[in-house]
């Protein structure tokens, strides 16, 4: 089966598959492993998704799917239930409202969009956090989730590579 | 019929705009939920069903993926103790001469201990079990840091339980189900952990932030820390038993003062949970909101009982006016009591030594049948049975029970004549040998 070229917009390749895999790569590097004191990263993995989305076409179904997302990060790392939908679906919505800009653009475009956008779920859940607990949390540490799901952008890019002329609507 | 001849036909509903609708429900959705969470606080119902029932299912699959990062571990150990036997066995043997003098250390120092506890007639903490289970999976992400381990309800284990590694504290059990435990780590964002440092005795509240040295808050006194002092549980609040060590204290890169956890040094695949209650936990809070009323005089149970006979025959009209009456009707109380809020009332009627009660505390200031406490040991009685009742485990009230024994061996000309705080409330004037002492 080829990768390459574009495929009919069918919900569970362009939504179902995604989604799977990201949750599966969640719960994969949640791992207890740890190699010379250093421990395994753990990116937000739906954002790739979540970025590529939002890039490709308007969905009914992405917010509910990214909501489910999130709730199921929340119980799998034991957070407060309700932050991740939330921090996931703010950056959704920026580059949803933001898509006109989008289309069309560069990679080198789409990689500062996405870097944008994964700071702006981050700065949502360092706030959210505060409020909720009273404390900030650590920079270093915010930082050490940052990096490791911006290197995530590959897999948004193929994501989007497979499904962005899939609908003409949108183009 | 085809879905081009249904009725909604002509409905055209543009995506965008829906998609826009979506995302907000979802935000709103999200905002909500988040809203609704207190997964930080100590009640075993904040955690949830689906917390749980999530637990329990993803238990045998976090189980099956660190299993390999197990054998893994356990063949490298196996591979490392063959080839570095030798030099282990050196080390081991330098290891066991050093232990022998703390040993030797030791044995003396809980002989002196258990005479110290014999003479001032303290209970000793009784021993805390433990079970131990494997970590099945670890978050360490800025806003959230537990860990899974294999073990839960079917064990004992119970919620607020403290979970220890071979070196130190971990954390506290949020979440039990059967089978299953989520523990919250103390780098978590929500966790609070009273501390003390071992060489002051200083207090303070170890404060998570996400990162893997946690942060030292509501540190009091001068110079109460200094760098590489050792960190242990306080035992303050009963969540943690005293003494469990935590780490050494650092100074961070902000200023502040944290502590470099002795957790962090070991492996992360076995934890042990103590089955340590807080002795908060004891208390009867139902058989405290529990008022008893007041007995009646003699008139007032005659007129109940003639209400209550008038009452046999079914009466479809109202009830009894006289039994609503007199139930509701307060037990009479002093002065102080129907003023609390007036400090000028209270001061008056019952003395000074309502006046240093606060005014929220109006019944303990209105106690005047109590008989005036005796100034030697057996006023300190009380406080130290207080200490002692409350599951001796925790560090606080032994210290208490200590320093009031020690207090309660002093002659009474000793200790300062004027503390109004330590007089029983509501009681009498000062007996004259404390009041006259020189």
């Amino acid at each position: 089966m080829s990768f390459q070229g574009s495929r009919p917009l069918d919900p569970w390749r362009w939504i179902g598959v995604p989604t799977l895999l990201c949750l599966s790569a969640s719960v994969l590097f949640a791992v207890p492993l740890r190699v010379f004191g250093l421990q395994l990263p753990e990116p937000v993995f739906p954002l790739a998704p979540a970025f590529a989305w939002a890039v490709i076409r308007p969905s009914v179904l992405a917010p509910f799917v990214l909501m489910g997302t999130g709730l199921f990060l929340d119980l799998l790392w034991g957070g407060p239930v309700g932050l991740w939908p939330v921090s996931i679906l703010v950056g959704y919505a920026l580059v949803l409202f933001c898509r006109s800009m989008l289309t069309g653009q560069s990679r080198a475009v789409l990689i500062g969009w996405y870097v944008f956008m994964v700071l702006v779920v981050m700065g949502a859940g360092y706030f959210a956090t505060m409020f909720d607990d009273g404390v900030a949390p650590s920079l270093l540490a915010t930082l050490g989730q940052f990096v490791p799901t911006i290197l995530l952008y590959p897999f948004a890019d193929r994501l989007i590579e497979r499904f962005e002329d899939a609908d003409v609507r949108f183009r | 019929m085809s879905y081009r001849d249904g009725p909604f036909n002509d409905l055209k509903v543009p995506l965008t705009w829906t998609a826009a609708v979506a995302v907000i429900v979802a935000i709103i959705a999200g905002v909500a939920l988040l809203l609704a969470d207190r997964r930080e606080t100590l009640q075993t119902e904040a955690y949830g069903v689906g917390r749980r029932m999530f637990d329990v299912a993803d238990k045998p699959i976090s189980g099956a993926l660190s299993a390999p990062v197990q054998w893994v571990r356990q063949v490298r150990d196996t591979v490392s103790g063959y080839f570095f036997a030798v030099s282990e066995n050196r080390r081991l043997k330098q290891q066991i001469v050093e232990l022998r003098q703390w040993r030797d250390a030791a044995i003396a120092l809980e002989d002196a201990n258990s005479r110290y506890r014999a003479i001032l007639g303290l209970r000793t903490e009784p021993p805390v079990p433990m079970v131990t289970g494997r970590v099945v999976l670890d978050s360490r992400g800025p806003f959230a840091n537990t860990r899974l381990a294999d073990v839960g309800s079917d064990k004992g284990v119970k919620v607020g339980n403290p979970v220890m590694s071979e070196r130190g504290l971990v954390g506290r059990v949020v979440g039990v189900s059967r089978g299953v435990s989520r523990v919250l780590l103390l780098t978590d964002v929500a966790s609070r952990t009273p501390v003390l440092v071992d060489r002051t005795d200083a207090r303070a509240i170890l404060v998570g932030d996400g990162g893997s040295n946690p942060r030292m808050a509501f540190m009091r006194g001068q110079d109460p820390v200094r760098e590489g002092d050792r960190i242990l549980t306080s035992g303050d609040g009963g969540v943690f038993p005293r003494g469990l060590p935590v780490g050494v204290a650092a100074k961070g890169l902000d200023g502040a003062w944290r502590v470099r956890l002795y957790a962090d040094l070991t492996a992360i695949d076995f934890v042990r949970i103590l089955e340590f209650e807080d002795f908060a936990s004891f208390v009867d809070e139902k058989g405290l909101e529990r008022s008893v009323m007041p007995p009646l005089p003699a008139g007032e149970l005659a007129r109940e009982a003639a209400a209550q006979a008038a009452a046999l025959p079914p009466k479809p009209a109202a009830p009894p006016p006289a039994k609503s009456a007199d139930t509701a009707k307060p037990a009479p109380r002093p002065a102080a009591a129907q003023k609390p809020a007036d400090g000028k009332a209270s001061t008056s009627a019952a003395g000074s030594a309502a006046s240093s009660t606060p005014a929220g505390k109006p019944a303990e200031a209105a106690k005047p049948s109590k008989p005036p406490a005796a100034p030697s040991a057996g006023a300190n009685k009380p406080a130290a049975e207080k200490a002692g009742s409350g599951k001796a485990a925790a560090g606080k009230p032994v210290q208490a029970a200590a320093r009031e024994g020690t207090g309660a061996s002093r002659p009474a000309a000793d200790r300062p004549a004027a503390k109004p705080a330590a007089k029983p409330p509501g009681a009498a004037p000062k007996p004259s040998t404390e009041a006259a002492a020189p």
